[in-house]
Formats: structure tokens, sequence, C-alpha cells
């Protein structure tokens, strides 16, 4: 096993146990399909020789040239179109987005030209394409380069959405959707390309896939259960690091896949807890958490729950600059730590 | 011919009862009938049709792979000539072919017939004169003739020819009929069809005492049937149509290139009939649309492409069925030349399980092999047919892809995105703008500060063609084709064509132009229409070969319009299927949280 970026080795309890950074997990993945099938190409602003724009597809162009790894001018409707074309001709190709703000531009290619070709056609032309790139609030980049578009794909037939944590989510996650004969969006976070994460030898093989549309519990907890996404999960854990000192145990369930949505994990897990908090960066109206509560509301862990539910979300603004005001503009720890005490009416 | 041969042998049948040799006659004529069914059925490139239906699967919605996952070795280029003309094609979900070589596919086959001898043609003076028809007579034209006659002529049991095998004095092969002194000895009795040779069979027995009786005094005259059937034959062959003739075209605007296609084209019979037949029978089926559309069995959007014919049939004689095409939402004559049949384009308008998209794409969503739709988004189609020039270029299998858009997207900038991209990697894709003066109720004038559309691809070579000459679209398409092939990149060219019908049947298509305009284009530039005169006027059709052509089509069309309104609406069942392709069935909300339907790839 080589590991073609540089990371620390822990040895631990004889099992080789890497730390790895989300980023380099991504790169990992996409060399490791990138390999394995030669139909896979990437293609976005600044992939091949600049590194990618936050070095998530360093080292690649070199390895496999002009051909797998291209560089497009800034034209994200006409690449994604491009993108999508070669899908339906039989490639399989990897759309990187700088940050999914600009996959607005594009966002009729996604939507209207890839995810419903399928069943528009009735099962004739299938579009086997991941569009990936960073999603959500960064640091300091203000209003048009902060929004997170998880609620908007998540809301439209014939996408899978799938939005990754931890290294190992990222490169299981990833390889999973580069192999899917489908349209995955793939929502990655600027602030979690530099985490390192332990990532086991099970996790390190070449055929390590997570499946699209099963969530996962990180923690397992007793009193609450909280559902999040992306990055919004180490914030989670850090709260039920905290109220575990205060003896509330909190089941963190990261849900790795935002559509098909997991809906039965969650509702398990209220059956089990009673309470249900759910935190995410974006948006509130018609957003995530809107959604889960709906589905909860309407399924069989309503008569489980003990208080109402609630959401922990983006403030309803457009992002500002100054950091005080960009801190106070996404859910930090001391909020889901109040909104579970005021849900567990403690 | 099949008609001929039919009215021969119903008259021998008549006459058989009186006389076993008539009788004998007859049978002989019916199996050379059959014989010759097959030596014109049979297209050149296709030499075993029915190898076609033994490999035939039947359909099943669940396990037929989507076009793309189709490996290349199984997909048959069926029927296809050089000239880029499909006859038949592998359809969608791996039907049985008897459902997709459409009754147009088979028809245009019998339609054709090659000519049993040459005469000479008439040549107009507009036009260059062809080489010798001598020299163009190929091998299979002469014998054809000869092989069906002379087995009638040297083994049936006539006197005249019982005659001549007997060792008798009386009649010398010399005294004998022109038939039989003509005939040819280059066909022996090889053929099962064909007993052996009179002599044989005389010579050994004496089965037949009343023809031994007929001999004497039987004047060396052909039997009156027989000679009736070669008055027949003769007058019925196809021996003066010109088999092929040159036109002059009009010539090409040209953009940032050296020279445009040349200025004629050569058309052969065979390429004119089917051109003829496939513009008529868009024309018929959009016609058929419109009128299925006001009685309401057609809903939503249907955008017809009457007038533009000239434009699908011409592009697809330029390039092959193996190179890509997709096209914005007038998308039913493009569905046709790549393979869709009429049945099913028709079916999927009136949104029947039978459509080509089972009823659940509807006009603007229709899909072929290498055929990427319709598609509803102006413009969006554009960078993905670049997208398939990638994979194309990428896959390496020296194929294009044709790129079709309007005078209306031209001015979209995804589109101006697209010819940058194309250019810089150099993709094999063919740009078409098919100009027909007006983007919805808008004029070119008005939507376009530049109309020169070939022109606006800046540094992309450009034409302008005249896109009501299927010929000049041809030739224009095999420049490009050629021009992409080579790796030169891409190429664009704008066909400045013409719509008889509104933009969609929501509009009538008058109020922003005159009925004296549409009229005009109809009488002086109708695409059908100079197709007909030019093979009229060089004796390359009969008026009456012409009118059979229409009558044929008018039938297939009025049998997929009769499928098309009687085939049932898609289950209901169907409602949540085909989201993904190749996953486990999953669940789909319905409208309530109550309802959970079925969703299967």
């Amino acid at each position: 096993m080589t590991a073609p970026v540089p990371c620390d080795i822990c040895i631990i309890n004889s099992i080789l146990l890497l730390q790895v950074t989300v980023r380099d997990a991504l790169n990992q993945a996409m060399d490791e399909e990138l390999e394995r099938d030669e139909r896979v190409f990437l293609l976005g602003e600044e992939v091949a020789q600049y590194d990618g724009a936050y070095k998530v597809s360093r080292g690649l162009w070199k390895k496999y040239g002009d051909k797998r790894i291209i560089d497009t001018p800034i034209t994200e409707m006409g690449f994604a179109g491009i993108a999508v074309g070669a899908a339906m001709a039989g490639l399989r190709p990897i759309c990187e987005f700088m940050t999914f703000n600009f996959s607005m531009q594009a966002i009729d290619q996604v939507i209207n030209s890839a995810a419903k070709t399928y069943y528009m056609s009735a099962g004739l032309q299938s579009v086997p394409i991941v569009f990936r790139g960073p999603n959500g609030a960064s640091a300091g980049v203000a209003a048009q380069h902060s929004q997170c578009f998880a609620a908007w794909y998540g809301h439209c037939p014939g996408l899978k959405v799938v939005s990754p944590w931890s290294a190992e989510d990222a490169r299981g996650l990833l390889k999973s959707a580069i192999r899917d004969d489908n349209p995955v969006v793939f929502l990655e976070n600027e602030l979690m390309y530099g985490v390192p994460f332990e990532m086991s030898e099970e996790v390190q093989s070449k055929d390590f896939l997570i499946p699209i549309g099963k969530a996962k519990i990180e923690r397992q907890g007793t009193h609450i259960t909280l559902v999040s996404h992306s990055r919004m999960v180490s914030l989670c854990l850090d709260a039920a690091a905290v109220l575990a000192k205060e003896g509330i145990e909190c089941e963190v369930i990261n849900m790795r896949t935002i559509r098909p949505l997991d809906a039965e994990a969650i509702e398990t897990s209220i059956m089990k807890t009673n309470h249900l908090v759910t935190v995410e960066g974006g948006w509130p109206q018609f957003g995530i958490g809107a959604e889960i509560l709906a589905r909860i509301m309407e399924g069989p862990a309503f008569n489980y729950l003990d208080s109402p539910a609630v959401r922990v979300t983006g403030v309803d603004i457009p992002m500002p600059y100054a950091k005080i005001l960009e801190d106070n503009s996404v859910p930090q720890i001391k909020d889901i730590i109040f909104s579970i005490k005021k849900t567990l009416n403690v | 011919m099949r008609k001929m041969l039919t009215i021969i042998s119903n008259v021998l049948r008549g006459s058989a009862s009186r006389n076993s040799s008539t009788l004998r006659a007859v049978l002989q004529l019916l199996a050379v009938q059959s014989e010759y069914a097959n030596l014109t059925a049979p297209h050149d490139h296709d030499p075993d049709p029915l190898s076609r239906l033994k490999d035939a699967q039947p359909h099943s919605p669940l396990a037929s792979p989507p076009l793309t996952q189709i490996p290349p070795a199984e997909y048959k280029d069926l029927g296809h000539t050089n000239s880029g003309q499909a006859l038949g094609h592998l359809g969608p979900h791996n039907r049985p072919l008897t459902d997709v070589v459409s009754s147009e596919a088979i028809a245009q086959k019998e339609s054709y017939v090659e000519p049993l001898m040459t005469s000479g043609s008439s040549i107009s003076e507009e036009i260059n004169v062809v080489p010798p028809l001598t020299e163009r007579v190929s091998e299979k034209e002469k014998p054809i003739f000869e092989k069906i006659i002379s087995p009638v002529i040297d083994v049936s049991p006539s006197p005249v020819l019982i005659t001549v095998k007997l060792p008798n004095p009386a009649a010398s092969p010399a005294q004998l009929s022109p038939a039989v002194a003509n005939s040819s000895s280059s066909v022996t009795s090889t053929d099962p069809h064909c007993p052996p040779p009179a002599e044989s069979l005389l010579g050994l027995d004496n089965s037949f005492p009343e023809i031994t009786h007929s001999l004497a005094g039987e004047t060396p005259f052909p039997e009156p049937q027989l000679a009736g059937a070669r008055v027949v034959v003769s007058a019925r062959t196809y021996a003066d149509f010109t088999p092929q003739a040159s036109f002059d075209i009009k010539k090409c605007d040209v953009h940032k290139l050296e020279e445009g296609p040349p200025l004629q084209a050569v058309l052969t019979r065979e390429e004119g009939l089917q051109y003829y037949r496939t513009m008529q029978t868009i024309r018929r089926m959009e016609l058929k649309a419109d009128q299925l559309y006001k009685q309401k069995i057609i809903r939503g959007f249907c955008h017809l492409y009457d007038g533009q014919e000239a434009c699908a049939v011409g592009i697809e004689a330029g390039i092959n069925l193996s190179d890509h095409l997709i096209t914005a939402y007038r998308a039913h004559g493009y569905t046709l030349t790549r393979g869709g049949t009429v049945r099913e384009i028709m079916a999927e308008l009136t949104g029947r399980r039978g459509g080509i998209a089972k009823g659940k794409g509807g006009s603007m969503h229709m899909y072929t092999k290498h055929f990427y739709g319709g598609n509803g988004i102006v413009g969006a189609q554009v960078p993905l047919g670049a997208g398939v020039a990638l994979a194309c270029k990428y896959l390496g299998k020296n194929e294009l892809c044709v790129c079709l858009y309007g005078d209306g997207a031209a001015n979209q900038g995804q589109i101006f995105e697209t010819y940058n991209m194309a250019s810089l990697w150099k993709l094999p894709c063919i740009f078409i703008c098919e100009n027909n003066k007006y983007g919805m109720g808008t004029s070119v004038e008005r939507a376009a500060a530049s109309t020169d559309y070939y022109k606006r691809g800046d540094f992309i070579p450009g034409l302008r063609v005249d896109g009501m000459d299927v010929l000049c679209v041809r030739e224009a398409t095999k420049l490009a084709a050629e021009h992409c092939r080579s790796g030169k990149g891409p190429i664009l060219m704008e066909l400045q064509t013409y719509r008889y019908h509104g933009h969609s049947m929501s509009d009538p298509g008058i109020s922003y132009r005159t009925r004296d305009e549409i009229q005009e284009v109809r009488s002086k530039s109708d695409p059908i229409s100079m197709l007909k005169d030019r093979m009229l006027s060089n004796n390359m059709a009969s008026v009456e070969e012409l009118k059979e052509i229409d009558v044929e089509v008018r039938k297939e069309i009025e049998d997929a319009a009769q499928f098309a309104t009687t085939d049932p609406e898609p289950p209901l069942d169907d409602l949540c299927n085909h989201i993904f392709y190749n996953d486990p069935p999953m669940e789909v909300r319905g409208t309530n949280p109550w309802t959970k339907l079925k969703s299967i790839s």
C-alpha cells in the first residue's frame, strides 16, 4: 500500500492507522478511480496545471495528462453541459465547480440535462456524472460565495446528493459517486479540507465504498438525536462532548447522503431517544432540517417524540463579511447546546 | 416487378388446367418468381437480412440497458450505404427487429428495383453527360433478366423446345423463335427450382404423350402464354430510368474556409427515391401530428418540422448512423432519420406506452441510439453536443457529433462558451444553425445584431447553405464531416430554411409573417417539390412511381396514427420508474405520506 501524498502514520494496537486529511482522501479516491476506469476524467477550472483551486486534484494532471484532467475556461454553463454530454455518450466525467455558488450558472445543465434525462427517455439515456466542489460557508468570503446548495439540489428527483463529513466519508462516498451510473452532486466543504481523520486499513482499500443513501451514527446516545451533515457534524460531536459532562448523552447521526434521505436511521434513533434536533449550515426556510422534520412528523417516529423537533440553522440572511458578523451567521456549539437543552427542557 | 410476375402467374394459372405442359410452365415461373424476389429484396450491403431476425431479443423493460451501455459490437449498422443512408436500425430496448425495421425501411427495399436492361438514358441539357450506361451497368443487372426468362424458356415443356431437344430433323435450332435461340446457355440447372434440361427428361421417359403427339406440324413459335409473358416483361422493365444524374447546386458562402462544397452533386436514382420517401414521410407525419393536435389527441408542446425536411434528410445523408446528433425541440424529423419509426414517434406524441420514450417524454424528449434528443431548454443542447464530440475524440472511434440549434438559440451565451471550448480542444463537432428566419415570433432582424449566423463562430470556419435543397445540405455536411474527421476541429453551418407551421401548435404563424410569404416559399422552394422536379425532369423516376411512394407513405402514417390513437396509455405502475439507472428498487413518496410508490430502474 502506497499513499500518493505524505501523511502521519500512527501504529496503534498493530492496526495501521493513517491520519488523512479530507483533501487527501478526495485526492486518493479520484486517483484510484481514474486508474480503475479509463472512461473517468476530471474537468473544471484550475484542476490540471494549478493542481486544483484547493489542491484537491494535486498531482493528477502530472500522472494522467491532458486527456483525462482538463482545465476549462471560466464558463460553467458551457463546461457543465459538455460534461453532461460526454456522460451521455459513454464517458464518466467528474465535473468540478470551484464552489457550488458557481454551479448556479450551470444549474440548468445539472437539473434539466442531467437529472431528468433518464426519466424523460424512459430508461434509454443514462448520465453517469459527478458534480463536485466545495459547498456552503467558508471563512470571510462573504455573501456570493457562501451559500449552501444542499436543499436546492436535494429537492430534485433524478439526482443523488451526497455531503461527506470525514476523510472516510469523502473517500468512500466519492468512490461510490464515481461508480454510480447516475448524476451525483457531491457537496464538499472548504473548511474541512485540511482536517485530518484516522483512517483504518479497511477504509484504505481500493474498493472501499460507502453506500449512497445510508447515514452513520457517529456517536451513540440515549437522550436526544442530533442529525447533521458535513462540517456541522464536527460541531455536534463537540456539543455532545460538552453535554456528556453534564450527563446528557447525545446520539449524533452523520447523514452522509442528503438525497435519498435515510429517514429510517433517524426514525430508529428517535424511537430510542424521543427527541430530535437537526443542525445545518444553510438557511432555514425550505431547508434540510425542514425536510427531516416534515418526514418525521409524517412517519411512525412522531409518536415517539416527547417534544417538538427543532432545527438549528444558519441565520436567514446573506452572509456578511466582518468576522464577528460572520461568526454569528452560522450555528455555533453554544447554539446547539442551547437548542438541545431547550428541547430536553433542562 | 412483383406485380408483373403476379399477373403472369395468374394468367398461367388460369390456363393451367387445360394443359399439363402449361402447368409445368406455371410452376416453374412461380418458382422463378420467388427466386427473383430473393434477388431483388436484399440490399447491397445487407447480404443476409434474416440473420437480424434470428438475433432479435424479446422486449424486456427491466433488462434492457440504456443506449450508451449497448456495446458497439452489438449494434448493427443495417442496410447502410456509403452515402450514409439508413434503411433499418436496432431500436431502443433491443426490441425484436420486426418491430423496428419499419414498414418504411422495408418499403424502401421493395420499391427499389435494379434496372434489368439498360438502354440509352434521356439526358437533359442542363446536366452533365454521365458516363455511358454500358459502363455503369453492374454485373448483377445483365444476368437477372436472362436468369428469369431463360429457365422458363429452356426447360418449359413447350412443343417448341421439345422439338429442339429431339433429334428430329424437322425442327432445327435455327427455325426456332428468337426467344429460344437467344436463350443463354449460361444458365445451368444448378438452381433447385429449375428442373433438369428437357433433353434428359424426354430422352428417358415418355411421360408426355400429348406433347409428343403435338410435335407434328407445330409451328416454331412460342406458346401464346410464353409470348404474352415475354411481352409483358419487356414492357414493364425500368429500363428507361436514368440511374444517376448530376445537378447544379447553389454556391455556399464561406467564412474562414478556403473553399465550400462542390457546385454539383450527383444523385443516384436510389438515393433520390430514398430522400423523397423520407422527406415525404416527415412531411406527412408532421401534418398528421397537426391534425391530431387539433383533435386534442396530442397535447402540450408540438413543434412541427414541415418545410425543413431537406435539412434532416440532407444531414443524415452526409454522415453515418454511427455518428451522433443532437438537436432542440423541433425534433420529430431527426428522430425519424436517426432510426426511430413513425409508429413510435406518433405514439410518443399521443403519450402511449408504445411511444419511443414509453410516453414519458413527449414531443421534445425522443431518443434513439446516438441521438440525444429532443431538448427543451433553448441552447442547452449545444454544450451537450460538444460533450458528445469530446467523448468521440476521447474514445477515438472517428465519430463526430452534429449539434443543431435555431436562429433564436444562436444568441445564447452558452453557445459561445461552447464554440470556445470546442475550438480550443479541437472537438469533432459540426455546429448547425437551422435558420428558419423566426425565433418563435421574433424575426431574425429583431433578435440578432448580426444575422450572418455562419460567421458567428468567429474563429470557427463556417458555411451558409441553402437548406431547402437536400443535395446542397448533403454536400455541405459531407464537407463539414470531412473537416471534423481530419482533426481540424469544429465547423459551423448555417442552413437557410423555412418552417410552414408556426413556432408550435399554439402559434398560428401568421401574426409575424404574411401568408403570402409562406405561400411563396411553398411554391418556389419546397424541398420535396424540388427533388421531385429534378427526378422527373431527368427521367430518374416516373410520376406513377412517386405517386406510389406517396400512397405507401400515407398508408404508413395512417397505420401509425391508428396505432398512436389506439395504443393504451402507460400503466400507472410505470409512474415512478426510470429515476435511476442500475439501482435497486426504491420507494418514492406519493402525493400524501401514506402513498408509497415503487420505483425500479
